[in-house]
């Protein structure tokens, strides 16, 4: 039989139990408080929305790049010095339309291009928006305040495998003209999960 | 497995709690934890399925009721503890409480032998099977048909790459399916897509 009691029984609180496995990887040689610094630096500097907002505006702008970057995402993002971790070895950019509408989710975990669109949200990682969003799509995002016409399709992307996705938002009418650098600003992450448009 | 970590379809749930510009963590510990278990794999103590199986094998109870980075610290202290770096008593010890773990880990399998290459536009059906180790089939998939709209590059086979199987890499198929035959007259009409290996895919003929 499991033994669950000891999840209620005097158990550390999980700050004791975080310090405990890095004193251990202390000790053996792991070097883990440099490490910490650096990956710390790295989400907070590096894995940010502003990646993906570049590669949405260049998309925009440049419609070789556009086909280059539906073709082969992780191929495409590289031109803008952008990189994945060696196991994303797949990038598949969705591309929203005036009647298509693409949503990403992992039900299995919490899997994202998360070097690209950044570290998922909170509420990308809860068992709601994990338990329903396939099944609900359309009352779910209804819900997240995305209140798409029935004219409006939806294709939602399951990231059970390495394969990481991101949506390409459709660029709003009234930012015709603008350079890419106005327009990098205005992507969001969650336009880019596909739980928003701009 | 078929485990309260497969997710999709459940029903019972509420609303998303869902702000604008929401945070991805809340406590200064969990960037920690992140930062632990990617140095934990950078240094090849273990491997990207063996995490995620890790988390799967939670004690169902603290599966649900753990936060995201609750789940991600007791995947990384279990295999810490499964390959022999430090044992239970020593982190307990060390965190002056009790440390639950997860579950022991069964057996993996390989690559089905029989498993074939699929184009764009072929039809496919998920094989019906009931995997009591690592897979990355949901099971809202099970003996369902779609169709093949992408292809991935191969990747190691999870089922086996979680438990230290030999196995050759397999691409996934991204395959398309019509929501309302996945869950019939229970589901918003829309396309869902799943990344599905190729050892779970049958043809459709």
């Amino acid at each position: 039989m499991p033994d669950s009691s000891n999840i209620r029984q005097n158990t550390a609180t999980v700050e004791q139990r975080v310090d405990a496995i890095e004193a251990v990887m202390h000790d053996r040689g792991m070097n883990p408080a440099p490490f910490i610094d650096e990956f710390k630096h790295t989400i907070e500097e590096k894995w940010i929305p502003e990646n993906g907002g570049r590669v949405v505006a260049k998309a925009w702008t440049d419609p070789e790049f556009k086909k280059r970057l539906l073709a082969n995402g992780r191929a495409a993002v590289g031109e803008l010095g952008l990189t994945m971790p060696p196991h994303h070895r797949h990038l598949v950019v969705l591309e929203n339309t005036p009647t298509l509408q693409n949503v990403i989710v992992c039900t299995l975990c919490s899997c994202t291009a998360f070097s690209i669109i950044g570290l998922p949200p909170d509420w990308y990682k809860d068992l709601e928006y994990r338990a329903r969003v396939v099944r609900q799509s359309r009352t779910v995002l209804k819900e997240m305040g995305l209140d798409l016409p029935s004219s409006v399709d939806i294709r939602v992307w399951d990231t059970t495998a390495d394969t990481r996705y991101m949506v390409l938002p459709e660029q709003p009418s009234h930012t015709k003209g603008w350079s890419e650098e106005e327009l990098a600003k205005i992507v969001t992450k969650d336009a880019m999960i596909g739980v928003a448009r701009l | 497995m078929d485990g309260v970590h497969d997710m999709g379809g459940r029903q019972g749930f509420g609303r998303v709690r869902y702000a604008l510009k929401a945070q991805t963590f809340h406590e200064p510990w969990e960037k920690r934890v992140n930062a632990l278990y990617s140095l934990a794999v950078k240094l090849g103590i273990f491997n990207m399925d063996e995490y995620r199986h890790a988390i799967e094998r939670m004690e169902p109870r603290h599966y649900l009721s753990a936060s995201y980075y609750e789940r991600s610290l007791t995947s990384l202290a279990t295999l810490c503890v499964e390959k022999g770096i430090v044992t239970r008593e020593e982190l307990e010890r060390r965190a002056q409480g009790s440390f639950p773990l997860s579950l022991p880990i069964g057996p993996g399998r390989s690559n089905v032998k029989t498993r074939e290459r699929f184009k764009v536009g072929d039809r496919v059906r998920v094989r019906v099977e009931h995997i009591p180790g690592h897979v990355r089939a949901p099971g809202y998939v099970r003996g369902k048909t779609g169709t093949v709209v992408g292809i991935s590059p191969a990747y190691p086979f999870p089922d086996a790459h979680a438990h230290g199987v030999k196995a050759e890499d397999e691409p996934t198929y991204d395959v398309r399916f019509n929501a309302e035959e996945l869950w019939p007259n229970s589901a918003d009409p829309a396309q869902v897509h799943v990344g599905v290996f190729e050892s779970y895919l049958d043809r459709v003929v």
